[in-house]
């Protein structure tokens, strides 16, 4: 079982705490005048995607998660699961709707996603940073606003709900910002 | 680092150096490289292939100075620990470290809160012991709990991994330390006293009540800038303090140091009653500009050096 010691501790590493894998998010040295230093370390577990604080006495050793992120296209859904299939191998995974999240709602299919794997079960998937999805329902914009402050809703597709400008309409395709859910432009063939 | 903070660093210097040449305060310079270290094990010295450490402080050479009858002296030095690098850490630093025969705690204290308040703008700094500090973030009566106490304080008050961490007393004084006393004070001048016995250090218990010792930290904004004793005069004591962590280090594994005979012999020929103090000078320089971490008033941080 490979272990870490706190002195390697960096954002990003993947440590095991409780029994799940975790990513450092933060990692600071804390010291009495003299005595015994700690680490107080920030950490996201990767499974339920919250966020925790722990603190070790610097020098221990922890075990070092064994989490990798590999490029998996997405195939389809069979209700239970999400296939992906591996770009090279062409070994293909189903993942949980746990792992999935809300990733589905950008997913139509053929879609190169981010799957981060555990001991080689994917435990969460990212979306490309943007994909481009036609809106199957918006209202219709107001003629001669152009000005695009706030905006309106409009379904996707894929079911997502973005906010877009008023003089986008129905059956457009558009650019969407997966990280932030935002409308980025419209997608002229 | 830019000439004109170049030019900021030589005036905090020369200042420092004012201020003690107009006390009549003498400076000094002693080795760096000593055959001797601290046995203390929550520091790591540096050691060099002709087996000598690189200092961690100028303690020991400085008191023996003082036994010789050196009267009141005062050093500018380059301190070296292996420790990793932080904010507030460096393995090379400079350490500003100085002795008063004479002079209680008390006095030396408010020795440190002049030449402190020469660099920072502060109206006065609170004093409180170390018990007290305790109890105002609400531990009662530290003097009087044991580990299992402390460790269900942590528990009651829901701080991070209490439940898994196996400390003994000193180290839940210690977690209490960094994770609550420590961002308690984060906007305070403070001089923490009193510490523990168990955390003499090489300060004298106090004759009034032997739990403690009369041992001071300065915290502004939550980071220790100077720590300083009433000096154990006494060489028995200290050569049994030295033995206890000589035993700690071997408990933890870690490297044996040579016992510092030098320093022992310097307190049994009659080393003077006297308080001494050492004050992290990058600390004091990164609070007095206003920035962040020592490394930005060092002309080289050790990861460039």
């Amino acid at each position: 079982m490979a272990t870490v010691s706190t002195s390697e501790f960096r954002g990003g590493l993947k440590v095991m705490i409780d029994g799940n894998p975790c990513s450092i998010i933060e990692n600071e040295i804390v010291k009495p005048g003299k005595g015994q230093a700690f680490n107080r370390v920030k950490l996201k577990s990767l499974v339920a995607g919250k966020v925790l604080e722990r603190t070790f006495k610097s020098g221990e050793s922890v075990e070092r998660a064994d989490v990798h992120e590999e490029e998996y296209q997405y195939s389809y859904s069979d209700g239970d699961l999400f296939y992906f299939m591996h770009q090279e191998s062409f070994e293909q995974i189903g993942a949980d709707a746990a792992a999935m999240g809300d990733t589905e709602k950008w997913l139509k299919g053929q879609e190169i996603c981010l799957v981060t794997l555990w001991d080689g079960n994917p435990i969460s998937i990212t979306a490309p940073n943007f994909v481009e999805l036609e809106i199957t329902e918006t209202d219709p914009g107001l003629r001669g606003d152009t000005s695009g402050g706030g905006g309106k809703p409009a379904t996707l597709e894929t079911g997502a709900v973005v906010r877009v400008p008023l003089f986008v309409s129905e059956g457009e395709v558009i650019k969407v910002d997966t990280r932030s859910g935002e409308y980025v432009s419209r997608v002229k063939d | 680092m830019k000439r004109e903070q170049l030019r900021e660093r030589a005036t905090f210097i020369s200042a420092l150096r004012a201020f003690f040449s107009e006390r009549d305060i003498l400076e000094v310079d002693t080795p760096l490289l000593s055959s001797s270290t601290t046995p203390d094990p929550a520091i790591e010295s540096i050691i060099t292939t002709n087996a000598h450490y690189l200092q961690t402080s100028p303690e020991s050479f400085m008191k023996r100075l003082l036994a010789e009858g050196s009267g009141s002296i005062y050093q500018l030095a380059p301190a070296f620990r292996a420790e990793e690098m932080s904010p507030i850490h460096n393995a090379e630093f400079l350490l500003l470290e100085w002795y008063r025969p004479g002079f209680t705690m008390e006095q030396l204290m408010a020795e440190v809160e002049e030449l402190v308040s020469n660099f920072v703008d502060i109206p006065s700094i609170e004093q409180m012991t170390v018990a007290e500090a305790f109890e105002s973030v609400g531990v009662k009566d530290l003097l009087d709990t044991d580990a299992k106490t402390l460790k269900e304080y942590a528990l009651a008050m829901g701080l991070p991994s209490a439940d898994e961490m196996e400390l003994d007393w000193d180290g839940w004084i210690d977690y209490f330390m960094v994770l609550l006393i420590q961002p308690r004070f984060a906007h305070a001048a403070i001089f923490l006293t009193h510490y523990p016995a168990s955390q003499a250090a090489l300060a004298r218990l106090s004759p009034e009540d032997s739990r403690v010792a009369e041992r001071f930290e300065l915290l502004l904004n939550g980071i220790e800038i100077a720590n300083g004793f009433r000096e154990l005069t006494d060489a028995k004591e200290q050569r049994t303090r030295f033995e206890k962590e000589l035993e700690k280090r071997r408990v933890l594994n870690m490297d044996e140091v040579p016992l510092d005979e030098e320093l022992l012999q310097a307190l049994a020929s009659g080393m003077p009653e006297c308080s001494g103090v050492a004050v992290g000078v990058d600390r004091l320089m990164m609070i007095s500009q206003g920035k962040d971490t020592i490394q930005e008033v060092m002309p080289f941080s050790i990861e460039v050096a």
